[in-house]
């Protein structure tokens, strides 16, 4: 406990806090759509396609590779969302397609042309999550308040639509609701959130992020309110004590904070079962 | 005028079409029920008439001081929907979405034409269930009371009847003539003709030929009699194989 408040006196340790709670909101917010559109892996999908991206900054020798990253992932978000539901190549598949191709191109890319001697390190690094939540600058931080305000507003004023259009998007189109402008934003939301939580844990475990707390919730709740607030509780709770454990007991951060959120799955899952989820 | 009249009508998707020259009138208060065999192209007609496809040729024009986002819909459910959660206040409130525009919470009038239509549908003591615990019987009602907080003009039943067992199918036949009754226009989908020609007052038949007209002129005719006669021969095929 004493070593806890020791740690916690370090800037950077509060820093790593502040952040990896605010990606965790974010994260678990948008989960609970994607997992009820269908589409649990697509975090998976653009995780990869942003860790492609990255290699292409790396290879080009960008400094601010963001400015890569971001407008790639972005654009594979829109056509992964938008063209998901009627399209020859269906939804996962094409999740599936992309995700592997440009993990492929982006390693193939790392290995041809990478300058730096550890590459191997440079990959598990940008696949597992460094330790780069612990060198975050106070930038960073502002920048992912800034981004996880905008989420959680977002969030809060097209709460209804953003139901509305997880629902039964046939529906909200016949009474004139702009389905295919909301899959846009909800689609660029996502891919913001997770070119910035590879910092955080990585392009691996980012899919975890988003499932987890959304399916706990679910083995809880019956509301659709219900569910997106426990899910967002949830994935704030499972983050803190992540981070702390693993700055006490040394581990990765990302898997850490993954399997805090399994282990609450579990314990959410066996409460769902004895209680039947009869909480409304 | 009429509510929708479909004037020549081709209709299809991705440019391909699927059937052409359909000719039909919906006036207010009608209970227009649309048949024709699997694969005729009453889904592509029905998305048609929402606004989710665009007519290939002729024409669908609105009137009577209807809008064409002003059709509750009752569409077939989706996987999605199976273990999705929230409660049927959710769900019937979403109804209203249309009226919503840019406002983000739903107004007191919205909340309350929610439960009014709520008890039209028996749902009141449902209110906080969750959607996916009800029965199918159950289930359609919500989608129903979601599509009269659209509009109280005209509603769209896309096979409401769809998996449902003998009983419950009667009790949704006698709520929606109630409703058509209060002067609810109805346009059902449906493959089951002979409860079409019990309820309904008139028929549009699609297929390689098509037929509108009030429902007694569609039992004497030539279409309306034969296909009358496959469909009692098919019931029977069933009522053996089981």
């Amino acid at each position: 406990m004493e070593k806890l408040i020791e740690y916690l006196s370090y800037p950077f340790v509060r820093y790593a806090l502040v952040v990896g709670v605010l990606i965790a909101l974010c994260s678990s917010l948008l989960g609970v759509t994607l997992v009820l559109k269908r589409f649990s892996f697509i975090g998976d999908g653009l995780s990869h396609v942003a860790f492609g991206a990255m290699s292409i900054a790396a290879v080009l020798g960008v400094t601010n590779n963001t400015l890569i990253v971001l407008p790639v992932t972005i654009v594979c978000a829109i056509l992964l969302l938008k063209t998901g539901q009627n399209t020859k190549i269906k939804g996962d598949a094409a999740i599936a397609m992309i995700s592997v191709g440009a993990l492929a191109f982006g390693y193939l890319l790392m290995n041809l042309f990478s300058a730096s001697s550890n590459l191997s390190g440079d990959v598990c690094s940008t696949l597992f999550g460094s330790t780069s939540i612990l060198t975050l600058k106070t930038e960073d931080v502002w920048l992912s308040a800034v981004l996880a305000v905008m989420v959680v507003l977002f969030f809060i004023f097209f709460y209804h639509k953003i139901f509305d259009v997880t629902f039964d998007e046939t529906f909200a189109k016949t009474v004139g609701t702009k389905v295919d402008m909301y899959n846009v934003i909800i689609a660029v939301i996502v891919a913001v959130v997770i070119v910035l939580s590879m910092n955080l844990v990585g392009s691996l475990l980012i899919s975890a992020l988003i499932i987890f707390p959304a399916l706990s919730a679910m083995r809880l709740f019956h509301s659709f309110r219900s569910v997106t607030v426990c899910s967002a509780v949830l994935s704030v709770i499972c983050a803190v004590v992540g981070i702390l454990i693993s700055i006490t007991a040394g581990t990765p951060v990302g898997a850490t904070i993954v399997a805090v959120d399994a282990v609450v799955f579990v314990v959410c899952y066996t409460v769902g079962c004895i209680t039947g989820g009869k909480i409304v | 005028m009429p509510y929708i009249t479909g004037n020549h009508l081709a209709i299809g998707y991705d440019g391909k079409e699927v059937l052409e020259d359909i000719n039909f009138e919906v006036n207010k208060g009608d209970y227009l029920c649309v048949v024709g065999e699997n694969g005729a192209g009453k889904s592509t007609l029905m998305k048609t008439i929402l606004g989710l496809l665009n007519p290939i040729k002729g024409e669908l024009i609105w009137g009577d001081g209807l809008e064409n986002n002003e059709i509750g819909y009752l569409p077939q459910q989706t996987i999605v929907q199976r273990d999705f959660p929230a409660t049927v206040k959710e769900i019937v409130l979403s109804g209203c979405q249309g009226r919503m525009g840019w406002r983000p919470f739903y107004s007191k009038e919205e909340k309350a034409l929610a439960m009014e239509n709520m008890e039209r549908m028996h749902l009141q003591s449902l209110a906080k269930r969750s959607f996916r615990e009800l029965s199918g019987g159950q289930q359609q009602r919500v989608l129903l009371a979601r599509a009269l907080c659209a509009t109280r003009k005209l509603l769209l039943l896309d096979e409401p009847v769809a998996g449902l067992d003998m009983i419950v199918t009667a009790e949704m036949y006698a709520l929606i003539k109630e409703l058509n009754d209060d002067g609810v226009t109805i346009i059902m989908i449906s493959h089951d003709i002979t409860t079409a020609i019990n309820y309904a007052d008139h028929i549009l038949h699609i297929g390689k030929k098509c037929f509108y007209g009030s429902k007694d002129d569609y039992v004497n005719s030539v279409l309306g009699q034969k296909f009358l006669m496959y469909s009692e021969r098919k019931e029977e095929e069933n009522e053996w194989k089981n």
